[in-house]
């Protein structure tokens, strides 16, 4: 029996809701899902404007900060009576008596640092587009930089990093979801709609791709690719080769979609209405399976950003001075450096954390996809 | 009511098998808590049937799976109390026992065994049958495996499964519908219970599988002594099988005596209406009798010659011929696997038929040939040829507002659109009988009978003259099933509509038809009046499965009009996958 | 059961076919060869390589001849000889260099999937049982923990514990003395006390997986009929648990072979480059860097066929356990 699932306690708007609103209702309920939604929705805006969130220029070097520990950042200040800002101490460096490994203390002595909302700070340009030098968070004085994830090797602070990571790392996966779901798609939608032959080969094709391991054939498909390349050719070049072995998932949940929707009573009354081919496709199933796409969509994002940041940090993906999460965590391969500095992790847990967001946000629509069953 | 728990008179100092009394089985919702039964009582006694009988949703099947304790989750019983009366004298509240603990499961396939609707999936699918059988076995008598697969054989013998030693090696799906729920009562017999539930057995079942499946209850009923608790929606098989009746509603018992008294001097309306609703389909409609004759001699308006339909090897249309007059009603009835809903969905070209003619006179007094039409004229076709399908669920789209749906088919075709088609499917849900002020509401805000009318005015949309309706009240309760019916026939003589209609229930085409075609195996074995196939048919396959239908009325229980129907020329040698050998 | 397994070894063919061409087309992709990475690589110790000499190397090495002729005695050598080709750059052939790391490779993604089932299986089938229970709550969040955190991060965290904490080397599969000897009872020991940490690292993300698989598998199976009728019957909860639904769910359990493995195997790649284990990853990453095609070759070959043989071995067993497929 096909009915609602939804007992929302006003019926009336029950009955008019239309599939969305009552997927958004179950998604709704589902708290932790909607915890990630939101995680994930800051992720991507942080994504789209860097800069804005950046408090240090991400490329700038420094030798006398390598591996400049983070910082303590304070509310409340007690020196002079009772003062609340965010604020931060200048630091002392000493060296361990026997090691003469850097020691950096906070030095009290010397006078605070004043954070600023929507301070000032080193120039940049939004999406392309224009110019700005407003951050979210900036540094009172440009000559004691704040590092609040520290500094790495060359000295450059690695939360600024991690922030203009994110323009990459979350994109790669979004861009290249996209392009295996046009693949997906185009090929599971013909194998499905079409049946027969074509889609007993598509299947064959589809389980072969399914078992090859996916790592050494992105390996060897990366190593492929010119060292010398432009950023922007690598990182089209990185996201197919990502595609090449992504879509046949997603191929694989389009052709059972199509396959069941064929089927369907509604369909074959569509059929006896006059309604066209196109008009069934784009009308009657497309509707019926965006919300499982979607779903299954969110899902593969987080396995691309997974495996754009395993080739980078094997250093056959995208290459310095491009920032990603991958080529950061390629500073802490060496056990050395991670010794010294474990701020270098930092990367690693925006890979964490935006993962587990989108696992959890896509967990939740795949849930409430289908409010019709049950 | 309570004082009144058993209606048969009863020596005094003998107990009844079971009594229930003040039974409250509820179920906790996010909304609040759901009372699935809301204090019922009743008695069973030893060797007796007691039948349950009521609509979807009126709580009769979790009245059944109280009493084991095995109601699903989060269902449990609230209060009330299930006392069971063993033959060694001892009484137990079934009620009071934990539902995990030993003592209810020393009950369970001991003393009350159950079985279900659906065989299919009731029976493990990688478990062999004598795997599950031998199971019940060893745990409750404690047989060693040779024992209990001597035993098991033993019983399958009893449900009359050929072959039983071979039987017991082979899996569910290997057997036929009936040979399952078969293997399904051996299982429940094996203990020798003495309260047999049984939930819906057989209404997945054809009418003549379902004939057999109750004789063979019967049967063994007299042989074992045990006692039976029916859960059934049907008021024939009620009437054929009961000793006492319980009638449910809303969770709640609406009526409850013996038999003859439930049928013959029904105190309560519903019940009322039940036993009308039955009795209404032994005869034809007030609206048909009260209709002017058909022009007999009138050009058919459809003439189907030689259709066949073959996937693969299967036949599922085997030479079919057969013709519609214009504002006729024409029946199509069979089994299931008869290929009729193949010929329905053949004519509407929703397959594409193997070979065969079918000729549709245009009103203009043209003829086309419907199996070779393609592209516009297909289409053309198609507006004057429409569908009801069965699943009111299934056959509207979930995501389209209702007036979208009925809308759709005049949008597409360029007929209307904006304001003036709005007005249309208003006018249109007037005609169905819905208020047009829901058009902007989805499905699922309707329950079954609205969404079969919304169907309906699908279909009427686009002024058709013939409309196939596949099974189209077969989905709706008895309760609804009537208005539905009804509203067709009066469309039909509104718009002047002939009617294919296609059902697998003998009352429904005697009712509603002006001529009826029997199907068997892919081939129309009879053709002629509803009234003369209905009530005195010609072939032999039609007579058996007319005196398989169980008879509404408790005092016409004659069994042995009932025989099975064998193919002449055709016996079946595959023992345990195809039931018709089995008798 | 017979016609079933011979039919699935048939469709073996075209996709080891399939897959041997996949490989030799990836290691062709980049451009030049591997006499231009090695000019490249005397170059910058300033040695200098004449056209002729470079010419001479191509030949010897097969190279100026063109590519579906490479392929196609390349693939000839494999079926008739076991013959991989020659590593350009070990200056040996290819077969004495893999067998034993591709085993390894082997041992490492087997344990790991025998440890990933061993895990999975009990958690799944707990949480479906006792949904919503905190026990549940624990593991989906450990799920999705598990799936969140890449294997290669997880190694280095673990590494970075080892040694900062315990002052320990954790990497490799073998203590020195061990290393370059020969296999004896006492090598088998120390594999053993070494391998546990990759696997455990491999087990996090796909066990996370598989719990999900098989919880969800169980839920499916709860609600169904024939586990009320097993009820009916009077078995106990757990009698009624492991015979009908656990049973029933093992099913699309077995067929999680077929992607649990290349999984594995991936993981197993990005992980025995950060522990530097003598498995097949860290040499193929070497050899693809250098253009050492064959080797390259040879490996991507023998992977992509090991997870193919899992596909079809969960085939098998999942004919085998289920009748429906058996007999249908």
């Amino acid at each position: 029996m096909v009915d609602v699932t939804i007992t929302n306690d006003r019926p009336d708007r029950v009955a008019v809701a239309s599939q969305w609103q009552l997927i958004w209702w179950a998604f709704k309920r589902h708290k932790l899902a909607m915890a990630a939604m939101v995680v994930t929705v800051a992720m991507y805006i942080v994504a789209i404007f860097p800069g804005f969130f950046a408090i240090n220029d991400p490329i700038l070097q420094n030798a006398r900060t390598t591996f400049y520990p983070p910082q303590r950042v304070h509310l409340i200040d007690t020196t002079n009576g009772f003062e609340i800002g965010l604020h931060y101490y200048p630091t002392k460096l000493t060296r361990d008596p026997e090691t003469l490994a850097a020691i950096y203390v906070e030095d009290k002595a010397q006078k605070k640092v004043p954070i600023q909302f929507f301070g000032r700070g080193y120039t940049y340009t939004v999406l392309g587009l224009f110019e700005s030098n407003i951050h979210l968070l900036a540094s009172s004085d440009p000559s004691k930089p704040l590092f609040l994830f520290g500094a790495d090797r060359l000295g450059r602070d690695v939360y600024s990093r991690t922030v203009q990571g994110a323009q990459v790392s979350l994109s790669i996966g979004l861009v290249g979801v996209i392009l295996s779901l046009l693949l997906g798609i185009i090929l599971g939608g013909i194998s499905g709609y079409y049946g027969g032959r074509i889609d007993f080969v598509l299947q064959r094709v589809i389980d072969f791709v399914l078992s090859l391991p996916t790592i050494p054939i992105w390996l060897a498909m990366a190593a492929a690719l010119p060292q010398g390349w432009p950023a922007t050719l690598q990182y089209m070049m990185i996201t197919i080769i990502l595609s090449f072995t992504g879509w046949a998932q997603l191929a694989r949940v389009v052709r059972g979609r199509f396959l069941s929707l064929r089927t369907e009573e509604f369909v074959a009354a569509a059929r006896l209405d006059g309604v066209s081919e196109g008009r069934i496709i784009f009308r009657h199933m497309l509707p019926s399976f965006s919300s499982h796409v979607i779903a299954s969509v969110t899902l593969a994002v987080p396995a691309m950003i997974l495996a754009e940041t395993s080739l980078s940090f094997l250093g056959l993906g995208l290459q310095p001075p491009t920032i990603s999460w991958g080529v950061l965590l390629r500073e802490a391969q060496n056990i050395r450096s991670i010794a010294t500095a474990p701020w270098l992790f930092m990367p690693g847990l925006a890979v964490v954390v935006a993962v587990m967001a989108l696992n959890l946000f896509g967990d939740g629509l795949r849930d409430a996809a289908d409010p019709y069953n049950k | 009511m309570t004082d009144i728990l058993s209606i048969t008179p009863r020596p005094p100092g003998i107990k009844p098998l079971l009594e229930v009394k003040n039974l409250v089985t509820e179920f906790p919702l996010r909304t609040g808590i759901f009372k699935a039964v809301n204090d019922i009582s009743f008695a069973i006694e030893p060797g007796k049937t007691l039948c349950v009988v009521g609509e979807s949703g009126s709580g009769k099947s979790v009245t059944a799976r109280s009493i084991l304790q095995i109601v699903d989750q989060p269902g449990r019983i609230a209060s009330g109390s299930i006392v069971l009366n063993t033959k060694d004298g001892k009484s137990l509240d079934l009620a009071k026992l934990d539902p995990r603990g030993k003592a209810i499961r020393a009950v369970r396939g001991r003393d009350i065994s159950m079985i279900f609707q659906e065989p299919m999936s009731s029976l493990s699918p990688v478990h062999t049958v004598g795997d599950q059988i031998t199971e019940v076995l060893r745990l409750h008598l404690n047989m060693s495996k040779a024992e209990a697969r001597k035993e098991a054989a033993e019983l399958l013998r009893q449900v009359e499964i050929p072959n039983p030693e071979q039987a017991l090696d082979r899996y569910a799906f290997q057997y036929s519908g009936g040979m399952r729920q078969r293997a399904m009562i051996a299982m429940a017999l094996a203990c020798k219970p003495q309260l047999l539930i049984a939930d819906e057995p057989t209404t997945a079942l054809d009418v003549t599988t379902q004939a057999e499946i109750l004789d063979l209850i019967k049967r063994l009923q007299q042989t074992t002594g045990m006692a039976v608790l029916f859960i059934t929606h049907d008021m024939g098989v009620v009437a054929q099988i009961a000793d006492d009746v319980l009638v449910m509603h809303h969770g709640v018992v609406k009526e409850y005596g013996p038999v003859d008294q439930i049928f013959h001097t029904p105190q309560d309306p519903y019940t009322k209406m039940l036993i009308g609703s039955v009795l209404k389909l032994e005869q034809k409609a007030e609206i048909r009798l009260a209709r002017p004759p058909l022009d007999t001699s009138a050009e058919p308006i459809l003439d189907i010659r030689n259709l066949s339909m073959h996937f693969g090897e299967m036949k599922a249309l085997n030479d079919v011929s057969i013709s519609l007059l214009p504002g006729e009603t024409l029946g199509i009835v069979g089994e299931s696997g008869s290929g009729k809903t193949t010929m329905g969905r053949s004519i509407m070209r929703l397959y594409e038929p193997t070979g065969g003619e079918m000729h549709y006179r245009k009103a203009n007094g043209q003829t086309v040939d419907l199996a070779k039409l393609e592209g516009a004229e297909l289409k053309a076709a198609r507006r004057e040829l429409r569908m009801v399908f069965q699943d009111p669920f299934g056959s509207l789209n979930p995501r389209m507002t209702v007036a979208q749906v009925i809308g759709e088919p005049l949008l597409v075709n360029g007929i209307l659109k904006g304001k003036a088609l709005d007005e249309k499917v208003c006018h249109l849900m007037e005609q169905v009988g819905l208020d047009p002020a829901g058009r902007e509401r989805y499905p699922h805000a309707f329950s079954g009978g609205q969404r079969q009318r919304i169907g309906i005015a699908r279909a009427i949309t686009l002024n058709p003259r013939i409309i196939v309706a596949d099974e189209a009240t077969s989905a709706l309760d008895v309760s609804v099933r009537f208005q539905v019916l009804d509203l067709l026939m009066r469309l039909q003589d509104e718009l002047k509509l002939a009617y294919i209609f296609i059902s697998h229930d003998i009352g429904v085409i005697r009712y509603m038809c002006d001529r009826v075609g029997v199907m068997y195996r892919g081939k129309l074995v009879e053709v002629g009046e509803a009234e003369k196939v209905c009530n005195n048919p010609d072939h032999a396959y039609t007579q058996a499965l007319i005196s398989a239908i169980p008879r509404p009325d408790p005092r016409d229980r004659d069994r042995s009009r009932r025989f099975r129907y064998v193919e002449p020329a055709h016996t079946d040698t595959s023992n345990v996958k195809n039931g018709s050998s089995a008798r | 059961m017979l016609k079933f397994i011979v039919k699935r070894l048939f469709w073996m063919i075209p996709s080891l076919f399939a897959v041997s061409f996949l490989a030799f087309v990836l290691i062709q992709l980049p451009p030049g060869d591997f006499v231009t990475t090695y000019i490249a690589t005397l170059a910058s110790s300033n040695e200098v390589i004449d056209q002729n000499t470079a010419a001479q190397l191509r030949e010897r090495f097969g190279l100026d001849q063109p590519m579906l002729f490479q392929y196609l005695k390349w693939i000839w050598g494999i079926i008739s000889r076991g013959d991989f080709g020659m590593s350009f750059e070990w200056q040996q052939p290819v077969s004495g260099l893999i067998w034993e790391r591709m085993a390894l490779t082997l041992v490492l993604a087997l344990a790991s999937l025998i440890a990933t089932w061993a895990i999975a299986l009990p958690i799944g089938v707990y949480s479906a049982v006792k949904k919503y229970s905190i026990g549940d709550y624990a593991f989906t969040a450990f799920t999705f923990f598990g799936l969140s955190i890449p294997s290669f991060l997880l190694a280095l965290v673990l590494m970075y514990v080892a040694a900062v904490e315990f002052g320990a080397d954790v990497g490799g599969l073998f203590s020195q003395e061990y290393e370059t000897a020969s296999w004896s009872i006492g090598k088998m020991y120390d594999l053993l006390t070494h391998i546990w940490l990759p696997v455990a690292i491999l087990a996090v993300s796909s066990t996370a997986s598989l719990i999900r698989v098989m919880r969800a598998n169980m839920l499916d199976e709860l609600p169904k009929p024939y586990v009320t009728t097993a009820r009916a019957k009077g078995l106990s909860e757990f009698r009624l648990l492991v015979k009908y639904p656990l049973r029933i769910a093992l099913n699309p359990f077995i067929s999680t072979i077929a992607w649990l493995l290349p999984n594995l195997i991936s993981g197993s790649v990005v992980v025995a480059i950060v522990l530097n284990l003598p498995t097949a990853a860290p040499l193929l990453l070497q050899s693809l860097m250098a253009q050492d095609m064959y080797l390259a070759g040879a490996f991507v070959l023998l992977i992509c066929a090991l997870t193919l043989i899992g596909s079809l071995i969960s085939d098998i067993l999942l004919a085998l356990v289920d009748p429906r497929i058996r007999l249908e």
